[in-house]
Parts: structure tokens; C-alpha cells; sequence
């Protein structure tokens, strides 16, 4: 904790802005929650390097004040394994879409969880791809409307939680941005975790997602949020089983990190050497 | 020295590549030679035809490849096969009597030496043919001097493999020394 | 005695014996024939000096995780052969757009495609040069024996500092596999560019992108005391995306003209009897030892023969080659793909009718041999 109170101007670059995202993207909430994360916990922010893909989301990276690399669709996590590895003592934070994260770059971000390698990944769900104009993701699920799907998705989606949880992710939790207490409280431990901590973060799409899905405007999304989640284990899924659950599902600090582990490599290497 | 080319032909797994590598480090970090060494590859480690080719001169090599060698060297009956006809008129053809009968007689030495079967004998370890055949090659040509084989097999052998090696070595030079010619 | 200077081994391994004598930190990389032994050996000898080795998920990720470590001020490489040098197409070109060093070998084999993953080709030299999107200016080059990859090696991480860009080692796969002697210079003998960091001090406004009066950009590390913006975005000197027509049109200039203005520093080759030769082989990699044992044989015969081998194959040295072909009556570009440098060569020389092709495209070293049959073809001697 820090004693001074929280002003974002300390850690966003006026130059960026505005930023690019539309009247009532939930994104400007992640962005708040993760900026009031970063303060509650006193992190330096030459200590922090956030690496982005492409995509709304990814603009993120361009409008805060730390080490910001902005990279090419899908890859982020690659990048960020490379920055963390080479110096393990930067704090490697990493905001995707839905196409970055389990798309194209699906297969880096099971196996940045495999690795357990200490980066923070924030899976922004908005549920569509924005930025190119409203297609479909792996997100969307089966029965959505896109551009690319004229006449209803029948691609099923992805529990961004299940598949974490079953690549090795040693942090994985989900919130909404309707919650956007949870949601920081939720960063600061994933942040603070050893290990590859992923942070599915529900958060709507007015624009493309919910004008085409008639889920109505960014209001009624986000109460939506409220309604159809509720905390992990709670009483109202006896009552509501399909109501999507939110909190913290597995906080695991026995696994080995993966630059923790290539230190004992080098020690081992350098032995055998002497 | 006058330019040698020479050809290992055998089986994967039999250690003809290794066995090539031994002679080319000998040549190059103990004779002070110029040596190239390059192999075939093909999908499979073991099992498969093997061709490994080495270079050994005094001057400079440029085209790294064998195309008649002086030396063939043919551990099964299938590389005798493929590769006897391309010996350079004149050279030296090795092979070992267990696993090579000699079909039809090229221009060329022939010495079928009973390799596979005096490492059994003696030593009971097929692992060691390879360093058998490199003995039995170096003792007919005096191509490179046994001590520079050793010193480079004291560089990559573990220790406890060492006397077996060196065992395998002499067997080899001992049948070679005879067919001198 | 032995040396322990000097030593027998793979192309594959002088490779990594020049990257350790260059100071490499940090390589990601993904197992392909015949590229295989370099990352193998770096696994083992990276650690053994404190450096990082990471096997990756993929030939993407091995190129995204390199540029990641050298933002962070180390020297990086990766190693690859096609198919993997293809699918690292587009974060090569994000290092050439956010100016990040950076060494990409490519040991060739037979493609396109899976082709021919155990034997030889110079198939990939045109997309060195062009493979990834959009204008650009790239740094690649190539070598015939270990003495030389391992120089040449070592120049392409001086160069990827010097120029702030990525610099692919383009060997094959007869360099790559064959043994032979390479002697390990001294240190120093061969210089060793360090990461150029910026004095700008804390606080001060550092521009990561204005290049100084002799074009070279100072980094600042990630973690340092500069926090700034890399993107792949056409971007100003801050790092910030801009697409002001102008901004737009100074940084592709720059990236362009930082490399092709410097061909002369960056023109490396060798050249064997060229001072009286009527006929010049032009060749590279393991396809100008059959160049250079022909031409040596040929010579014993008194035909007025020599040889130019190229190192840098791009950014071409155009010049240079008009110069060395002014009094050639016939030029014979040795290359084993279906004429790719000989296109270059062609636009180079004063008179392009003069220049023939000696290629070899079945997977086997192109022989001394091969090339005679067309030098006799155009002395007029038949085959």
C-alpha cells in the first residue's frame, strides 16, 4: 500500500488519449482496475513491463506509463516470456483479447501456463472481435450473431477458467467489469502471484457484441454482469446452476516458476563447468 | 601427404559415423591435417543404410563430398552393395567377414578381416566394432598414427569405457599390421 | 599437444561458437533439421556463462520471445530452417520496423515446403530479402567454411547493434553438418559491438527513435530508467503510433536507407584469382567450395579463372560486383536453387547476356564437375 491517494494522471500517458475505445467499452473499467492494482500495491512503474498483442484490448499497453510493448496478433505472451526470462525481475503484465489469448495465440497461452512462467494474463471476454468490426471469437459461443456469422454462430466457445486451469495455470480467477472492486482486488493477487496467473475479465462490447446479440446498451450489459454471475460456491446456484461463477479458483504456490527454475540450470551449468 | 578420401558404409547404430569423426578430430587436432567429415542423412537414426565420407590432406579442402573414394570401408552386405562400385581404381576395399561376402571383384585391395568376430571373442561388447574397424583401417594404411586415435578417445570416452576402447583399438591393428601391403 | 583453441566440429557448432564470442545472452528457438545442433549446444553452453536458453512452443514464439529479451538489453539469436523461417515472416518484420537487434540463422534445406529436410539448398535467398511484408531493408549473411561462419556470425551481432535491426546468418545444410577445423580467435582479434545504450539521464526526455548524426539509435533498456513505447505501428521518435503522412514516410526512409546507405560497411566477400580471370564464378555458401575447387583446378590447366564469394548477400553489393566483372568475358553464378542471386548479378554487370547459371536443384552439393559442363559450354567445347 501506498500512503498517497490514487490519481490515475500518475500513471497514464496524456499524449495517447483519448483512447480509441467506444462509448461504453468496458475496457476503460479494466484499465482502471488494473492502474488502481498496480498503486494499492506500491509497484514501481519502471519495474513493470506490459506487452500487448493486437486488438482493442491491446491498446491498453500505449496508455500506461511503464515499459509498454505493443506487438503483432497473438504473440504478446512470447514476447513477455522474453522480457521476463532475460530479467526476471520486471513485473511482465499482458491485457488480451479474446482472439489474442485463444485464437491465434491459443497455443502460447497454454504453454505459458505449462511453464508457469510469472506473467499476469488478462483475458479481456468481450465475446467479439471489436476492432476489425464485429466477427465472431472462440469466445462468442454457439448461437451469436457476427458479421461472420450471419446467420448464427455454431462454434461452441471456451471456459477461459477450465482451459487455464487444465494447461497448469497456477493463478486463475474471473470477474466482470461491473465489478470493478473484484476485479482490482483480483489483479493485485495476480500480480503479487509467482507463477502464470490468468484473470478472465468479462467486459462488454456495446458496439458490435451487443447491438447484434440485442443484449441492449453498455448499461444493460453490465447489469447483466450482476445478474447471470455470481461468487464461487455461492447459495444461488442451487437455485440458478448456470449462473457464471467469479473469484479466485486456484491459487497454487507449490509449483516451481519457470525463471526460478532456470536459475538452479545455471548453478548446475556453471558447476559443471568449475 | 597425398589427398585420401575415404567412404564408412554400414548400418545405422553400427557406429561408422562416430568412427569417421574419431579419424578426422585424430588427423586435424593431432596431426596438425586438414580433414572435412560429412554424412547422409536420412529420417531414421538406426537401422538404415549409413554413408559417411572424410576428407584427409595437408592443403586446403574445398569440395567437401567423396565421389571416388580411395578407402571404402562397408560393414553390411547392402553398403558393399550400394557403394563398392564407386572405389576409385586402385584403392583399398575393407570389409568385415561376418556381415560381407564379396559378390564381384572391383579394382581394387580386397581385405575381408574378421572384425565383428574378434571383438565378440575377445571383448563381448559389439559396442567397440566401430573402433575395431578404425584399428584394422589404420593398421593396413597408416593413415594416422594409433597414439593420435587414442588421445582423441581419452577426450570423448568415459573412463570406465576406456579399456574396452583401447582393447578394441589394438585387436584392430594387430589383423590390419598383417595384410599390409 | 592439443590446442584447445582449435577445434573439429559442425558448421552448426562454429555458429555458436560465434555467437558465445559475441557475447550472446538469451536464444528461444524450436528443433528443425538442419538447424537442430545450434540450439542443442546452446542449451548446454548458454547456462554454463549465466545466459538464458528457452526451447519455445513454436517457430513464432521463439522469434517473439527473442525480441522481448533484447528490449531488455541482451543479445539474442534464434535458429531455424524454412518452414520455421517462413511462419517467423512477421515478428522479423516487426524487428525491422520497431529497430530491435537481433540474429536469425537460417540453415537451408529443400523446400518449399517439408522438401527436403536432410539435404542442401540456397532456396531461401530471395526470401531473406523479401519474405516478410511491406518495404523494408534487411541484413543477411552467408559463409563456406567454419572459420568463416564463425566470423561471420560474429558480424552479424555487430551489425544487428550497429543498425538496430535483425540480421539473418544464411547457412546450408552441407555448412550446417559438415566437420571441419575452425581455430577460435583470441579475444578481440575479431571486434565485438556492444548494446549502444543512451546517456540521456532520468528524467531527461529520451527519444527512443531519433536516430544521432551518424544514424545509429541509443537503446535504453526495459527496466532502466527510460519507460517508452515500442510498437510495430508506423511511430514517431517517441515510439507513439502515428500515421501523419510525413511521420510515415521519414521512419520507412530511415529503416530503408540506415541499411542501403551502408552497403560498402556492410559488403563482406573473398575472392580467389580474379586479377587476370576471364571467366568469374560468383558463388556463396557450401556451393563456392565446388567454385573454388574448380577454379583452382582449372587454373592448374592455365584457363584464366577465379572466383568472387559473396558474404553479404543483402543488402547487395552491386557496385562491388560490376567492379570485379568489368573484364570477365563470362560470369557463372554457382548456387543451388533456380537462379536467385543471379538475377542480382545480372542487374549489377554491364553486360547481363554475359552472365550464365551453374545450379544444382536435386538436393546434392552442386560438384566441381557441374559447373565445368557449363564453363565448357560457353568456352564452345560442348559437355
Amino acid at each position: 500500500m501506498t500512503e498517497k491517494p490514487f490519481n490515475f494522471k500518475d500513471y497514464i500517458r496524456p499524449r495517447f488519449f483519448p483512447h480509441i475505445w467506444c462509448p461504453g467499452c468496458g475496457h476503460g473499467i479494466v484499465l482502471g482496475s488494473l492502474l488502481r492494482a498496480v498503486h494499492e500495491l506500491g509497484l514501481n512503474k519502471n519495474e513493470i513491463v506490459i506487452t500487448s498483442g493486437i486488438g482493442c484490448s491491446s491498446r491498453i499497453s500505449g496508455y500506461v506509463d511503464f515499459h509498454s510493448l505493443h506487438t503483432i496478433h497473438g504473440r504478446a505472451l512470447t514476447f513477455a516470456t522474453g522480457v521476463k526470462l532475460s530479467k526476471p525481475g520486471l513485473k511482465a503484465i499482458v491485457p488480451m483479447g479474446d482472439g489474442d489469448a485463444l485464437a491465434i495465440g491459443g497455443n502460447h497461452f497454454i504453454h505459458a501456463a505449462r511453464r508457469n512462467i510469472d506473467i499476469t494474463a488478462i483475458v479481456m471476454n468481450n465475446r467479439i472481435y471489436g476492432m476489425t468490426g464485429g466477427q465472431f471469437s472462440p469466445l462468442s459461443g454457439s448461437g451469436k450473431k457476427a458479421t461472420t456469422a450471419p446467420y448464427l454462430t455454431i462454434d461452441r466457445d471456451f471456459d477461459v477458467v477450465e482451459l487455464a486451469k487444465s494447461a497448469g495455470a497456477t493463478f486463475v480467477a474471473r470477474s466482470t467489469v461491473f465489478h470493478a472492486n473484484e476485479c482490482k482486488d483480483i489483479l493485485k493477487k495476480a500480480i503479487s502471484h509467482k507463477g502464470f496467473s490468468v484473470v478472465e475479465i468479462l467486459t462488454q462490447c456495446p458496439t458490435y457484441y451487443g447491438r447484434k446479440n440485442k443484449e441492449g446498451d453498455a448499461i444493460q450489459m453490465m447489469e447483466g454482469y450482476k445478474t447471470n454471475t455470481t461468487r464461487i460456491g455461492s447459495k444461488k446456484l442451487e437455485k440458478n446452476p448456470n449462473l457464471i461463477q467469479r473469484g479466485i479458483f486456484v491459487e497454487n504456490t507449490e509449483v516451481p516458476e519457470y525463471c526460478k527454475a532456470y536459475d538452479e540450470i545455471i548453478k548446475t551449468a556453471m558447476k559443471g563447468k568449475a | 601427404m597425398e589427398r585420401t578420401r575415404l567412404v564408412f558404409s554400414g548400418s545405422g547404430g553400427q557406429g561408422v559415423i562416430t568412427a569417421a569423426i574419431i579419424l578426422a578430430n585424430a588427423a586435424v587436432l593431432f596431426e596438425n591435417k586438414n580433414a572435412i567429415q560429412s554424412q547422409s542423412y536420412g529420417a531414421a537414426a538406426r537401422g538404415g543404410a549409413t554413408r559417411t565420407d572424410i576428407i584427409i590432406d595437408d592443403s586446403e579442402i574445398f569440395f567437401p563430398k567423396v565421389i571416388q573414394p580411395n578407402i571404402l570401408v562397408s560393414l553390411t552386405q547392402e553398403s558393399y552393395n550400394k557403394f563398392a562400385p564407386i572405389i576409385r581404381p586402385g584403392g583399398l576395399l575393407l570389409v568385415d567377414s561376418k556381415y560381407v561376402d564379396i559378390q564381384k571383384k572391383v579394382d581394387a585391395k580386397h581385405i575381408t578381416l574378421p572384425m565383428f568376430d574378434t571383438v565378440m571373442k575377445e571383448i563381448g561388447k559389439p559396442l567397440v566394432f566401430n573402433i575395431c574397424m578404425l584399428g584394422a583401417l589404420i593398421g593396413i594404411s597408416n593413415l594416422i598414427k594409433p597414439v593420435s586415435i587414442l588421445k582423441v578417445l581419452e577426450t570423448t570416452i568415459p573412463e570406465d569405457f576406456m579399456a574396452m576402447n583401447k582393447k578394441a583399438l589394438e585387436l584392430g591393428i594387430e589383423m590390419g599390421r598383417k595384410k599390409r601391403y | 599437444m592439443k590446442d584447445n583453441n582449435i577445434k573439429f566440429i559442425q558448421g552448426n557448432e562454429a555458429c555458436v561458437e560465434g555467437a558465445i564470442y559475441a557475447g550472446i545472452d538469451f536464444f528461444a528457438g524450436y528443433p528443425i533439421t538442419p538447424s537442430t545442433e545450434i540450439m542443442e549446444h546452446l542449451a548446454y553452453r548458454l547456462p554454463q556463462k549465466g545466459g538464458k536458453f528457452i526451447q519455445m512452443e513454436d517457430e513464432i514464439a521463439s522469434m517473439g520471445a527473442i525480441i522481448g529479451a533484447s528490449l531488455t538489453g541482451n543479445k539474442v539469436m534464434t535458429a531455424t530452417s524454412g518452414p520455421g523461417f517462413s511462419l517467423k515472416q512477421e515478428a522479423l518484420g516487426y524487428a525491422c520496423m520497431a529497430e530491435i537487434p537481433c540474429v536469425i540463422a537460417n540453415v537451408q534445406r529443400g523446400g518449399p515446403s517439408t522438401g527436403n529436410p536432410t539435404h542442401v539448398s540456397q532456396g531461401d535467398v530471395n526470401q531473406v530479402r523479401w519474405g516478410t511484408h511491406g518495404d523494408h531493408a534487411i541484413i543477411a549473411l552467408t559463409a563456406s567454411n567454419h572459420q568463416d561462419v564463425f566470423k561471420i556470425t560474429v558480424e552479424a551481432f555487430n551489425m544487428a547493434e550497429t543498425y538496430r535491426t535483425p540480421v539473418v546468418i544464411l547457412l546450408d545444410e552441407v555448412i550446417g553438418h559438415m566437420r571441419e577445423k575452425l581455430v577460435i580467435p583470441k579475444p578481440g582479434e575479431i571486434p565485438v559491438v556492444a548494446r549502444l545504450r543512451t546517456s540521456v539521464k532520468k528524467g531527461v526526455d529520451y527519444h527512443p527513435y531519433l536516430p544521432r548524426e551518424d544514424g545509429r539509435l541509443p537503446m535504453s533498456d526495459f527496466g532502466a530508467a527510460h519507460k517508452y513505447n515500442v510498437t510495430g505501428l508506423f511511430h514517431d521518435m517517441w515510439g507513439f503510433p502515428n500515421n501523419d503522412p510525413r511521420v510515415v514516410s521519414e521512419l520507412l526512409r530511415h529503416l530503408v536507407d540506415k541499411i542501403e546507405n551502408n552497403v560498402n560497411e556492410i559488403n563482406m566477400y573473398k575472392e580467389y584469382w580474379l586479377d587476370d580471370a576471364e571467366y568469374i564464378l560468383i558463388s556463396y555458401g557450401s556451393s563456392a567450395r565446388s567454385a573454388i575447387h574448380l577454379a583452382k583446378n582449372r587454373r592448374a590447366r592455365g584457363i584464366k579463372i577465379g572466383v568472387l564469394e559473396l558474404q553479404t548477400l543483402w543488402p547487395f553489393p552491386s557496385e562491388m560486383v560490376r567492379e570485379k566483372c568489368v573484364n570477365a568475358k563470362s560470369v557463372i553464378v554457382v548456387e543451388m536453387n533456380m537462379g536467385q542471386i543471379i538475377t542480382q548479378v545480372k542487374n549489377a554487370v554491364d553486360n547481363p547476356r554475359n552472365v550464365f547459371l551453374a545450379n544444382r536443384i536435386d538436393g546434392e552439393l552442386i560438384s566441381p564437375t557441374d559447373i565445368k559442363s557449363i564453363l565448357r559450354m560457353i568456352q564452345g567445347k560442348g559437355v
